[in-house]
């Protein structure tokens, strides 16, 4: 995964609630076995007209405006990523380019699925998004912030800056492009151990159909 | 030494930590894990192309139920396009690692969240992950169960573990008793409707009180279905005799002297009198009225007496920007105008159905409406039982009759139209009524307005032809 460490950018604001994954990626756009490929299918309800025939942009939609064509980071309103668990969300997302989302909250599922993927989402104030969010429409998306994941701070195109939290080792996990799986199968045999522990306490869990 | 007062998650969570990773993440050891053909076909082929390995194909099961089609005669082909390569995908891949399989034709095949408790592979004061977000529902057992994405999966399948973030607690209180014709549907709509759609983001949800105490075990789960619905990590009843009932006897259940042992256990899992939580929330819900969502989130709410709102009005209480912009957009995506009586509104097409509403006193609930009514004139009604099990269970008592003879089409079991994956479609309608969890927009289909209400609404509104409750009925 590529490691995340500093980025300047601009950033794409997507200012509405509760914008959940099935508006992120729709379920039948995601036809593949598969991870790859997405990008063109992201927002595919909102970012194209006649989405079933002819998809063609949708002027309007920030994603498809001059200055976010490419965007790499993106500002929504709170509850971002809610609803399915689907990580095809947040493999459009990456594909398309994007790395960091700020939001005042976030899907919990969606969340994880970020930090799996390498895309850092950061919450911030709703006020401080609606800033920054203003910031750039004024600039006509001209402005640039910058994310610093070993400052673990945004500064708004004013030079504002804003600390945000994340717990160390997902920070860790994204600043060194480190995979989950790879480091929780390096714990597998202190796993083991704990489980045969769990076994000996509760062994309802791991009996008849269910042993080994 | 005097033990600090727990919560009943605090104790799922502490018993099941393999490691403290900081900062309130830890390593959780997962006792079950459940796939679907949709992200579980995904999880599988990474896994094996990564050359990785199942750790305890044991613990791990997996059914068909997203993608394929619920009409009769189905199989691996599917109106969606790619459909049957999912499938296929998830029998080879269950196969290759040796991971039980409930095929289409299986008689335990249905939606997850559904056979995970029917079968008895979801137990009280167990872990468990599916790569569905409403996983949730088996906190209904009193298990610790959410969704993780398809990397959750295959985390789960490699090493037993997945990491997540320590939720906050949040107790919601539900005094008094639902009236016989108020549901946990439309509990867990207005806990929705009052507290906001993120309203349980960043917690683990406990819900308990009279009310609660009161529901049958398959309400517990619609109740906790929509624990993510309230952006909650999940949604959790603390076991009780009904729970130990419920379980006792099912198939991958505990027997014998194990039995025993573990609901010595299950009794004893509940939250300490003194247990502090981060968030209490009461609500008294005896004069709670059925509910109806007007927009497209379930914070949308009101009772189906009452009219769309006005995103502008005081009353509303909206500081948020954002928030009023969604609400607008709703507006206009719903096609509605504020002010709009819910009871005057036409419905298009009803649908039974969902990890949600689908179970067998669900279709009870609605079969006792529909008896000896008609479903309305141009209005497409469609019932998709939540499992084959619920479905024979139904046919054995003749609820599939009463809801054929009223109209409805009887389906196999799976998600169906709960979500609009590119097949299976309403035939044009616009307006839906639906058991089910999202009214997002293009959720049940491109353009299509969904309206979620519980069952007995969903099958009164049919017969109406309009939004309506049980309250709005004659006497047949």
């Amino acid at each position: 995964m590529q490691p995340f460490t500093i980025l300047r950018a601009p950033a794409a604001p997507l200012m509405r609630s509760d914008i959940d994954t099935d508006a992120i990626i729709p379920s039948r756009e995601m036809t593949q076995v598969g991870k790859t490929g997405l990008g063109s299918r992201l927002f595919a309800n909102w970012r194209y007209i006649d989405v079933h025939q002819k998809r063609e942009e949708r002027a309007e939609f920030v994603l498809n405006q001059a200055p976010y064509r490419h965007a790499q980071v993106l500002l929504a309103g709170e509850n971002f990523g809610c609803g399915s668990s689907r990580e095809g969300a947040v493999w459009a997302l990456h594909d398309f380019g994007i790395r960091c989302i700020i939001a005042p909250s976030f899907g919990s599922i969606f969340r994880a699925n970020c930090l799996r993927n390498g895309l850092l989402p950061i919450i911030l104030e709703s006020t401080t998004v609606e800033k920054i969010a203003q910031q750039m429409e004024v600039s006509n998306g001209s402005a640039s912030i910058v994310i610093d994941l070993i400052a673990c701070t945004v500064t708004d195109a004013d030079g504002t800056n804003y600390p945000f939290s994340i717990p160390p080792q997902q920070r860790e996990m994204l600043l060194r492009g480190l995979d989950s799986i790879g480091l929780a199968i390096n714990r597998l045999p202190e796993i083991n151990l704990f489980h045969e522990n769990l076994n000996r306490q509760q062994p309802w869990l791991f009996a008849g159909h269910l042993k080994d | 030494m005097i033990l600090k007062p727990r919560t009943l998650i605090d104790k799922l969570w502490e018993a099941h930590s393999v490691a403290d990773l900081g900062d309130g993440v830890s390593l959780l050891h997962i006792d079950r894990i459940f796939l679907h053909e949709r992200s579980g076909a995904v999880a599988l082929r990474s896994l094996k192309a990564a050359g990785r390995t199942v750790c305890r194909p044991a613990l791990a099961f997996a059914t068909i139920d997203h993608i394929v089609d619920t009409e009769t005669g189905r199989g691996d082909h599917t109106k969606f396009s790619g459909g049957s390569e999912f499938i296929r995908a998830m029998r080879n891949g269950a196969g290759d690692f040796g991971i039980t399989f409930f095929d289409i034709n299986d008689a335990r095949q249905g939606i997850t969240h559904v056979v995970a408790a029917e079968q008895g592979i979801a137990l009280p004061g167990a872990t468990m992950v599916c790569g569905d977000s409403h996983t949730c529902t088996l906190g209904g057992l009193g298990a610790l169960a959410w969704g993780v994405g398809s990397s959750g999966i295959e985390q789960a399948l490699a090493t037993q573990t997945v990491e997540e973030r320590r939720p906050q607690s949040m107790r919601i209180r539900c005094d008094g008793r639902l009236t016989a014709d108020v549901f946990a549907k439309d509990l867990v709509l207005s806990l929705i409707g009052q507290f906001g759609a993120s309203g349980g983001a960043g917690f683990a949800i406990e819900f308990t009180g009279s009310a609660v105490r009161a529901l049958p075990i398959e309400a517990r789960m619609t109740l906790c279905n929509m624990a993510v619905e309230f952006a909650g990590f999940t949604g959790i009843v603390a076991p009780d005799d009904q729970t130990i009932q419920y379980v006792q006897g099912r198939p991958y259940a505990p027997q014998g002297a194990l039995w025993e042992q573990a609901i010595k256990y299950w009794h004893g899992l509940a939250s300490d009198d003194d247990a502090l939580f981060d968030r209490d929330l009461v609500v008294n819900v005896s004069s709670l009225a059925p509910q109806v969502t007007w927009g497209t989130s379930p914070q949308h709410v009101v009772s189906t007496d009452g009219a769309v709102p006005d995103p502008g009005a005081a009353a509303t209480g909206l500081t948020d920007p954002a928030q009023r912009l969604s609400m607008e957009a709703a507006l206009r995506y719903m096609d509605l105008t504020p002010g709009t009586r819910m009871g005057s509104i036409p419905i298009d097409a009803a649908f039974i159905g969902s990890c949600t509403n689908a179970r067998l006193s669900d279709l009870r609930e609605a079969a006792a409406v529909l008896r000896g009514r008609k479903v309305a004139p141009g209005v497409t009604a469609l019932c998709v039982p939540g499992s084959t099990e619920v479905k024979r269970a139904a046919e054995n008592e003749g609820l599939d009759r009463v809801f054929k003879d009223a109209g409805f089409e009887w389906r196999e079991s799976g998600c169906s139209l709960c979500f609009f994956v590119g097949g299976d479609n309403f035939g044009g309608a616009r307006r839906v009524i639906s058991t089910t969890n999202r009214n997002f927009e293009g959720r049940q289909g491109p353009g299509v307005r969904s309206h979620l209400a519980s069952p007995a609404t969903v099958a009164a509104s049919a017969t109406l032809g309009r939004i309506g409750s049980v309250r709005d009925l004659n006497t047949p």
